[in-house]
């Protein structure tokens, strides 16, 4: 099945890419798509050691959840408006 | 209630009438406060002057989540009304950013609220500050007392 990856400010930055399509194996869970997501360049690997929020379908979760088919996954940095 | 995202600067006046209509349009008369609070740019941070900042979003969720703020808050509150506004883009210095407003019976409910909405904004809103100095430019990072002031309000309860 395929997700949306999306990133914002330093990660978008660091990674160089803000919207990919990618291909994961049924059930993943947020964790498991952030492993994979860090074998596919050094770029990300370093974008993701840090502290990530993550968010599914534009709603804050946390790693444990599990992602669908279709599903919109944004990868970012703690948030800092205000 | 309102979540405002934009660009534009914003006119104090004109989100505290929105605000107040909002509330008597929910309990007219039962409003005896109204705090409102608006966030300006600093023409400096802790290494030295500054030259404006840019904030960047994610368009959609930080609406919603915005939103969701200001119901919560409504609710843990008891308030008539609450609203919010965040701006998005190149701020110049001394500018406004950000505007909360929350409406109550009583005053102490009206200030948490505000409070509440700040905190919590720091926290849930998808959004994220960069400052810039001449050419150069510098994400600003999450600050432990940010973290802090929420974790206060989750402990409350």
């Amino acid at each position: 099945m395929q997700v949306t990856v999306k990133t914002f400010a330093q990660t978008r930055e660091i990674t160089g890419e803000d919207n990919i399509a990618l291909h994961i194996s049924e059930n993943s869970t947020i964790e498991t798509v952030i492993s994979q997501l860090k074998t596919r360049s050094d770029k990300w690997a370093l974008a993701l050691e840090g502290s990530v929020l993550t968010a599914c379908n534009q709603e804050l979760c946390d790693l444990q959840t599990v992602l669908s088919d279709g599903d919109e996954l944004a990868l970012f940095p703690p948030v800092t408006g205000g | 209630m309102f979540a405002l995202v934009q660009v534009e600067d914003f006119d104090q006046g004109e989100l505290y009438a929105r605000l107040k209509q909002s509330a008597d349009e929910k309990a007219c008369g039962n409003t005896g406060a109204i705090v409102t609070f608006t966030g300006l740019v600093r023409d400096f941070n802790n290494v030295g002057d500054i030259d404006g900042i840019e904030l960047e979003h994610y368009p959609g969720m930080t609406e919603k989540a915005l939103m969701l703020l200001v119901e919560q808050a409504s609710e843990r509150f008891s308030l008539n009304s609450a609203g919010a506004l965040h701006r998005v883009g190149r701020i110049h210095n001394n500018e406004q950013i950000v505007w909360v407003g929350a409406a109550a019976p009583h005053r102490q409910a009206a200030f948490d609220a505000a409070c509440y909405l700040m905190d919590m904004l720091k926290q849930s809103v998808p959004l994220w500050k960069k400052e810039f100095k001449g050419d150069k430019s510098e994400w600003v990072a999450a600050k432990a007392s940010d973290d802090e002031a929420a974790l206060k309000w989750m402990r409350k309860k």
